[in-house]
Parts: C-alpha cells; structure tokens; sequence
C-alpha cells in the first residue's frame, strides 16, 4: 500500500514536527510512505476567500505530485475537505482519482487501516478540540446538532493510548473562530470564539489541547501564549505517535 | 438601515468591546440552542422529519407558480382579497392603500420579518399613520427605535435592565424595577389599549396552504389573534416562499418549526386563517421583492426553503459573538448572509464573509438548507463581480502566485521564516498584524519539514 503523504503547507513551514509525527506514525502501521517534494498547497485560503479562479496553479501541481499513490494522507481534516470538494483540473480522471482516495489522518487509521491498538503511551489530561471541517465536513464523529448515533474516529484513536485521559469541553463541537482568513479579516470574534474554547479547556484542567486540524490549533496556541498559559497544543498524531 | 457604513466585522469589534455582555449574549442564545437540542433529540424520526421538511419545499419551488395560483383561487372563493406586490414599494403602497380607503390613523401590527425588509413602519410614519408592533420584542425595540437583532427574539441584545429603562423613559414605570412580570404587565396594559383602539391589524403569515386557501400564523404571545380579533381589518403579508401545497404538511412544519426556534413542541398559538367574519375584510399581500431572482440562481434558490425559525441564529458562534446588529439588516445571522447580497450585493458583500463555515447552521435547519455552502458560493460570486478591496484581491493574486510554484513556496517559506526569527518585530506589531493584536505568533522553525525530509528520509 502506497500512500502519499500530503503535508499542508503551513504544517511544513511552521509545524514540521507534526508532519514528523505523521509520517513515522503510518510507518509504524507498516505502510509505504511517500513524500512528494514538489507538493505546495491544497488552495483554500484562496478559495475560501473567493478566489476559486487563482486556484488554477495549486491544483494542476496537486495531480502532479499525487497521482502514483493508491492513497493521499493529510494530518488536516480541512485540506482533505478542500480537495475532495474542489480539486478539479484539465485531467479530471486523476483529479477525480484523487478526490477519491484522500483522507484525513484519523479517518485513514480507522477506515483504512483499521488500527485496534497502538504502541502509544502519553500520559497526561488531554482536551479534545472538534475541529468542524473534518467532523462536519468529514464526518470523522457525530455531530451535537443531528439526531444519529454517536461515534468519534479520533476519540477511538486516542482512546488507544496508554494513560491518556481525554476530556470535552461542555460545548463539544464549538468551533474555535480560525476560519482561515476569517482570523484576521473577523479579528474581534475569531479570537473571541476561541478565548471562549479555551476557557472550557482550561475550566477542565486539561494539560493539553489536541485536534484533528493544526490550524485550529495554532489559533488557541496563540492565544494561550499570548495569556501565558500553561496549557500546550499538540496535534493528534503527536500524541497518537507518543511513546 | 442604520449601520449602513461600517461593515460586519466593524461592527463586531464595537459589539466586542464589552466582553461581559458579549459572555451573556453568547449565553442566553446557547440556551435556546441547548432547548433545541433537547426538544429534537425526543423525536426519534427527527432526521425524517427535516427530510421531508426540505422535500416538500423543494418540490413547491419548482411549482411556486401553480401553487400561488391555487392559493389565490381557493382564498379569493373564501373571501379574502389577494394582492401581488413585486417589490418592497408595492408592498407598502398596497397596505398604504387599504388603510387610506379606510379612513384608518393607527394600526397594529404582529411580528412579519418581511414587513421590516420593506421598512413598512417608517413608510407608514411618513404618511401620518401610527403603526404599535404587538410582539413584545418588537414593541420594546420599536420604543427605542432600534431595529430586531433576531427574527424570533427581537431583542434578545437587550438586558431586563435596559427593558426597564426603555420602559422608565417612554412608559413612565417606576425606575429600576427590572422585575420581567412587572415589566410584562406595563406593556400588556400599553398594547390592550391599542389592540382595542386599532381598526386594522397586519400579521405575517408563516405558512399559507394552496389546498384550502387559508394560512397560519404562529405567535407565543397571542398578540396576532388579538389584534386580528379586535380589527376589522386583516392584512396578512407573506413572501412567495410560504406556501405549502397541503393541510397535512402542517403536521411536518409546524413540528419542525417550534422544536428549532426555540426548543418548544409547538408554538403557544398556531392560528388557521380561512375566511373573514361576517363584517371584515380580509387582505393577503404576496410578495416577490428579489424572491423570484433567487429561485433564479441555481446555487441559492434553496435558501427560499426557509421556514425563518431563526436555529443557526442561535447555533452560530459568531452571530452569538457578534449580535444581530451587526449583520446590518432585517434578517441577520448565516441565512441573512446568504439572502441579503441577493437584494443588494454591494451593501452585504461582506455578510458572507462572516461566517468560520463551521457548518453547524446547515445541520440544524429543520428544512436542510446548505447555508454554509452558500455562504462559500456567495463569496466566489462577489469575488467575481468585483465586490472586493483592492488590498485583499492583490493578496490572493501574491498567494496564488507563491503556491502555484514549487519553488517560489519553498523560497518565500524560507524566507518568511528567516525574518520572524531574525526580525520579529516586523511582524510582533499590532497595529499592521490584526493576528498579533491578541495572538502570539507561531514559531519559526529552523527548517521546514521537507528539509528534515530530505536530511532523514532520503
């Protein structure tokens, strides 16, 4: 099985260590990994900004660099939602392919690989933030707002690690105001949606927040930095890749 | 309206200035939520339900003309008069019209949204004519001449204390009693006075059958009935998208409708309107006002499924973080932001804009509008014609340029994080970073991950 490792852009420049984690997770659950090197950006933050028409160039690189793979593996809900909506090119047979065959980290574990257990130990108080693009968008868990049955693929996960313990928030899928480019543009309410995110966190005396999407997470990191607190963010796979 | 100028996240960032009452707006609206999801968590089939909900509005879309037609026939043979009005000026002539003939100076009027997208109160003032909104809400804002900030809770911005003061001023109750009975009562006394004095009486209409010619209005207080029952005339004004075909598809939306508004099983008053009393007139004003230039758009016209029970108002983080004033509009929250560029684009190019597209508004809607795809489809259509500051459209075209090639990404990554770690006073700066303002940045790390790649992998 050959998977394509997609590291989103602002993960390979700002948070390396989590495409670290990623990759020598899915090594350690015996897959062959494969990094493209000329990979970029998926496009959202010009998409979602309205500019669908200057996605052109990202998407034409994306089939390029992940057209040989039988799977793509991103640690980021909301990229892998961006392509398997938007990505359309010339080649719509391997736009499609890839459309297809895209999955967010989790949801790839559970569905794919069909992890039981895992080596993993952390052994610390962990608050589990929703990010809403690979929950609502991914449907990676249920949803407070549907009547379904309930479910969770990183809860399942996390739940494998020796000595975690996981905590929600009383708002279990409140969305944390990143939002792209809504952060800046929506200064004011993207911070305070996420000031009110980490005050349920913190109310939980968890010692770390984790989640599906770094964005999320780089949104509450600067806010707790900012606050000088002592609660840390960590991405899923750091945690899921901690021994 | 009155914040024409600033735009929403101008407005949220006055809105933000008082956290406290931001804590609480955010609050008081999560608890209707929370009703909600109690209310609909009951009802097993509810998933069902909100299927059926958006199938049949679905398929009256595609029929609105035979059904308007059916309903006009059946409701013209009961006794009502039907009139048509194309835009908001129609609409409020037409009401201006029947009060005219009728010798009428003040009306009374029960909670109709679509009565404030034509402005129809300050149009009547201007004619002379006294127009008392009976919902409480509506008649607490009216006093302050303040628009709603919610369509089902006209002033859920408002505090029992600024209740009181409004009342203190304009009702002369005593100062500083904020108990809500007391409260309650000093309006009822006010509003029983102009239910009685009132000849005419306009209502919205929430669903109107074609089958039977008749409608149905919901209210909690009972204030449509009351001042329906006082009048001797009735003018109902409903937009095109509210009719259903049949009877019993009152039995969906009436479950759908109270259970996502507020959490209720069934809204304290649903009164069926068929035929006038011996004696009254009865008037129903249909209106377009840009409804049929929505049906029109492929990706919006689903929008006109809405039955206005207000839940991804109250599911929104950001409309709980940012108030309905904000939205600078009639309708607010995510459905004002996809219905209110179809009006005016220009004056609401940044509504959709306002949104994180969490997507919790979507799975709430009881009649399964996709009112965060919308909200992303609107942007790529402001984009398009041009609604766009200069600023934001050479950002895109900068980013664009970056990401589409390989090797300009990996030099500007580079070199983006060699300043923040060299220079991070360029970017540490609140005045020109909006991120930094109440956010740290993030490290910068010595090598990206493709470098460790490279240096360990290969």
């Amino acid at each position: 099985m050959k998977v394509g490792l997609f590291i989103p852009c602002y993960i390979d420049q700002f948070y390396p260590q989590v495409g670290i984690a990623t990759l020598q997770l899915l090594e350690k659950l015996n897959c062959e990994v494969v990094f493209p090197l000329n990979q970029t950006c998926c496009g959202q933050p010009m998409a979602n900004s309205g500019f669908t028409g200057k996605t052109g160039g990202c998407n034409k690189n994306f089939v390029n660099n992940f057209s040989n793979v039988d799977y793509i593996v991103a640690p980021s809900g909301s990229c892998v939602l961006h392509i398997k909506e938007h990505l359309h090119t010339e080649n719509e047979v391997a736009a499609k392919y890839i459309r297809r065959n895209i999955y967010e980290l989790t949801e790839f574990m559970t569905d794919i690989l069909n992890v039981e257990k895992l080596p993993s130990y952390f052994p610390h108080k962990v608050g589990l933030h929703i990010s809403c693009h690979g929950q609502r968008g991914l449907h990676l868990s249920s949803m407070s707002e549907l009547v379904t049955p309930s479910f969770s693929k990183p809860e399942k996960l996390l739940r494998l690690v020796k000595d975690l313990q996981i905590v929600l928030p009383q708002r279990s899928d409140e969305c944390c105001g990143f939002g792209g480019t809504f952060c800046v543009v929506e200064e004011s309410v993207s911070v305070k949606m996420g000031k009110d995110r980490i005050n349920e966190h913190e109310a939980n005396q968890v010692e770390y927040i984790t989640a599906t999407d770094v964005s999320c997470l780089m949104h509450l990191q600067g806010i707790l930095r900012r606050k000088k607190s002592r609660v840390q963010v960590r991405h899923v796979a750091e945690i899921l890749n901690a021994i | 309206m009155q914040n024409s100028i600033k735009d929403h996240a101008a407005l949220s960032e006055i809105f933000n200035e008082d956290e406290k009452r931001v804590n609480w707006h955010d609050e008081t609206l999560w608890f209707v939520r929370q009703k909600r999801d109690k209310a609909v968590q009951d009802v097993t089939e509810w998933e069902q339900l909100r299927e059926y909900g958006s199938q049949i509005k679905n398929h009256t879309l595609s029929s609105l003309d035979d059904y308007l037609i059916e309903f006009e026939k059946r409701a013209t043979a009961n006794g009502m008069a039907i009139h048509w009005a194309a835009d908001a000026k129609e609409h409020n002539e037409i009401i201006a019209e029947i009060i005219r003939k009728n010798h009428i100076k003040q009306v009374v009027k029960s909670k109709s949204m679509l009565t404030e997208e034509c402005n129809l109160n300050s149009y009547l003032a201007s004619l002379g004519i006294q127009v008392i909104d009976t919902d409480l809400g509506e008649y607490i804002v009216q006093l302050r001449k303040e628009h709603p900030s919610h369509i089902v809770l006209p002033a859920i911005h408002l505090k029992k204390e600024d209740v009181s003061d409004t009342f203190h001023q304009y009702l002369n109750t005593e100062k500083g009693n904020n108990n809500p009975q007391y409260l309650a009562e000093a309006a009822r006394q006010q509003l029983r006075r102009k239910f009685i004095s009132s000849e005419l009486a306009i209502t919205g209409v929430n669903f109107a059958v074609a089958e039977t010619g008749g409608f149905v209005v919901c209210t909690n207080e009972g204030n449509a009935d009351m001042g329906v029952h006082a009048a001797r005339i009735h003018v109902a004004c409903m937009g095109i998208e509210k009719i259903i075909p049949k009877a019993a598809h009152l039995g969906i939306f009436l479950r759908l409708l109270a259970r996502s508004a507020t959490g209720q099983p069934i809204t304290v008053y649903s009164s069926h309107f068929h035929k006038p009393r011996p004696g009254q007139q009865m008037h129903v004003v249909i209106v377009d006002n840009g409804r049929t230039r929505q049906l029109g758009r492929p990706d919006f016209r689903n929008s006109l499924k809405c039955i206005r029970c207000a839940a991804c108002f109250n599911t929104c983080p950001v409309y709980r973080k940012s108030g309905g004033h904000s939205y600078h509009n009639a309708v607010a929250g995510p459905l004002g932001a996809i219905l209110n560029p179809n009006i005016n684009m220009r004056g609401n190019a940044d509504l959709p804009f306002a949104s994180t597209l969490c997507g919790s508004c979507s799975n709430v809607c009881p009649v399964k509008i996709d009112i965060h795809e919308q909200l992303w489809k609107w942007r790529q259509v402001l984009t398009d014609e041009g609604y766009v500051t200069f600023g934001k459209k050479w950002g895109m075209k900068a980013l664009s340029l970056v990401v589409s090639s390989p090797s300009i990404y990996r030099i500007s990554g580079k070199m983006g994080r060699w300043i923040m770690r060299h220079f991070p006073s360029l970017l540490a700066n609140k005045t020109v970073n909006p991120w930094y303002k109440q956010r740290d940045m993030p490290d910068a790390p010595g090598q990206s991950f493709r470098t460790w790649y490279l240096k360990n992998k290969k």
